[in-house]
């Protein structure tokens, strides 16, 4: 009897194999409660130690909204796009949950290393806690940025309602970045060295402080590119939505999904392919 | 040991919970660009990428009830086995088969240190795979037997490193475990410490498959195991009764059977 039949007989599995998918979206979502917990106490972490704790939360967006209000309002001339501010506040907050997902996803293997040395659990966990850390961040600072816009004047109206599947969306994007991060810097280290390279470029290709429609206007290959970009299309859903003067149209919610789906399909079997991995690299 | 071995071993009646068979694990790494000498024969070099065979063909099998010593000197392959067996460490070649996937108990493991002991207790309890409510049944079960409650609320950087150790017992052992694997998670605690962590690892090891031990200590392994493996160099050299080994490994190094 081989030593395969001999396990098969007294009911032994093989250790070590990566479990079929199906069996790996079950038991991720059953532990799921572990993601929120270490989301929560993450967070908790991270502000407990400066004195200013969580109002570093806000404060860091905020200053970034005042320098690039006062540079890019002043340098941008006339290809400043129209009511500068509220379309400045949306851009670096929304930008703000994409960026800080992929980042923190990013090292969320490696910076776990001794989770996964010590316990078994689905992995996919840790990018997903990264990403609800990020979901945690990003609702108090939506709420602070709907009072700005109110200060501005802006109208409200039903549409702003909007910014929440906008959101939802969003976070399925980002999920799918942050699983894909996740299993690349396992593999190479050096990787962890572009990431910020990577957010600079999506961060002026998206149109944060400019208007990738004034831009593209007098580009024909440029304009398509630029406008298929996911993070532009949710800002412009989210623009559409809660600015005065933006619109953007109905099909746009139809690509915004597709990516949203498409990445996070991807991003998860991609991570999943890996799994078994994980424990020998980090 | 081949097939034929495990199959006469299978016959007495017990029923085995883990397979090794013939593993093989290689680690490859990146040196510095140090001389190697030819008599380091298990490191093979090309380029700057080395290789070092850390387990070099191990086959055992544990049957229901055994609690396993695992002993060798430093560098021996003794975590790398355990890590390969609970399946956190992908094995280069060969097999392991194992009743339910194995839980491992070893240091440096999972705590998030500025974290107060309290959160970690409820995220390793999460991570151990317990429910929320379990988690929070098993609460001060768990805090009591680390024996750290006036501590629990201090973040774990405070810790010091027995403290540590203490906790991450009392977490895991909180859970009866199939297969547990235990490695030098022991060594830090105060001897009053031990005395409940091996009364909790002889109770688990009745209760349920089979432990593995890897010490230092012969003492604990003759206290808690009824059967021992020496590794030396990536391989089994000697696998027998704990005494036996212990009797055979403690010659070999030179030191009393009591250390």
């Amino acid at each position: 009897m081989s030593i395969a039949e001999q396990a098969a007989k007294f009911k032994l599995q093989k250790i070590g194999e990566r479990p079929r998918l199906r069996e790996y979206i079950r038991e991720s979502w059953q532990r799921r409660t572990f993601a929120y917990t270490l989301a929560r106490f993450n967070l908790q972490a991270s502000t407990a130690k400066s004195s200013l704790g969580v109002a570093w939360l806000v404060l860091v967006p905020a200053m970034q909204i005042m320098v690039y209000g006062l540079i890019f309002g002043l340098v941008l001339g006339n290809t400043r796009p129209d009511n500068f501010l509220p379309y400045l506040i949306t851009g670096i907050v929304l930008f703000q949950f994409v960026s800080g997902s992929f980042a923190d996803g990013a090292k969320s293997i490696t910076a776990n290393a001794s989770l996964v040395r010590s316990l078994n659990f689905p992995r996919v966990l840790l990018p997903a806690s990264a990403v609800i850390s990020n979901i945690y961040r990003i609702v108090p600072l939506v709420g602070l940025m709907l009072v700005a816009l109110l200060a501005l004047r802006e109208p409200v109206t039903l549409n702003w309602l909007l910014i929440a599947p906008d959101l939802l969306l969003m976070s399925c994007f980002s999920a799918g970045l942050a699983m894909v991060a996740a299993r690349l810097t396992v593999h190479f280290a050096d990787l962890n060295q572009l990431v910020p390279f990577i957010t600079r470029v999506a961060f002026y290709s998206s149109g944060i402080f400019f208007s990738v429609d004034k831009l593209a206007a007098g580009h024909p290959i440029l304009k398509p590119i630029l406008e298929s970009n996911p993070i532009h299309i949710y800002l412009q859903i989210a623009r559409g939505s809660l600015v005065e003067g933006y619109s953007y149209d109905l099909y746009q919610w139809g690509f915004g999904a597709l990516w949203a789906l498409a990445s996070l399909t991807f991003g998860f079997v991609f991570f999943w392919r890996a799994e078994e991995k994980f424990g020998r690299n980090v | 040991m081949s097939s034929a071995e495990i199959q006469n071993q299978a016959d007495d009646g017990r029923k085995p919970v883990v397979i090794v068979d013939n593993v093989v694990v290689t680690y490859r790494v990146f040196a510095s660009g140090k001389k190697i000498t030819a008599s380091t024969a298990r490191v093979k070099r090309s380029g700057k990428l080395r290789e070092v065979e850390a387990i070099r063909g191990v086959s055992l099998t544990a049957y229901e009830g055994d609690s396993i010593g695992v002993i060798g000197t430093n560098g021996s392959g003794k975590s790398t086995l355990m890590n390969a067996i609970s399946g956190l460490l992908p094995i280069d070649s060969g097999s392991v088969y194992a009743s339910s996937r194995p839980s491992f108990l070893g240091v440096g493991a999972a705590m998030i240190r500025e974290l107060s002991g309290e959160k970690n207790v409820i995220l390793g309890g999460l991570a151990l795979g317990m429910s929320k409510a379990e988690v929070m049944a098993k609460y001060d079960a768990i805090v009591d037997f680390s024996g750290l409650r006036e501590f629990i609320d201090l973040p774990m950087s405070t810790y010091s490193s027995g403290m540590v150790e203490r906790l991450k017992f009392a977490i895991a052992a909180a859970r009866e475990h199939d297969i547990l694997i235990i490695d030098e998670a022991l060594a830090v605690g105060d001897s009053d410490f031990r005395k409940r962590s091996e009364a909790r690892m002889r109770e688990l090891a009745a209760n349920a498959g089979s432990v593995f031990l890897v010490s230092h200590s012969m003492k604990s392994i003759l206290d808690t195991c009824n059967r021992a493996i020496w590794l030396d160099k990536g391989i089994i050299k000697m696998d027998g009764t704990a005494r036996e080994v212990c009797e055979a490994y403690a010659a070999f190094v030179g030191a009393p059977l009591d250390d």
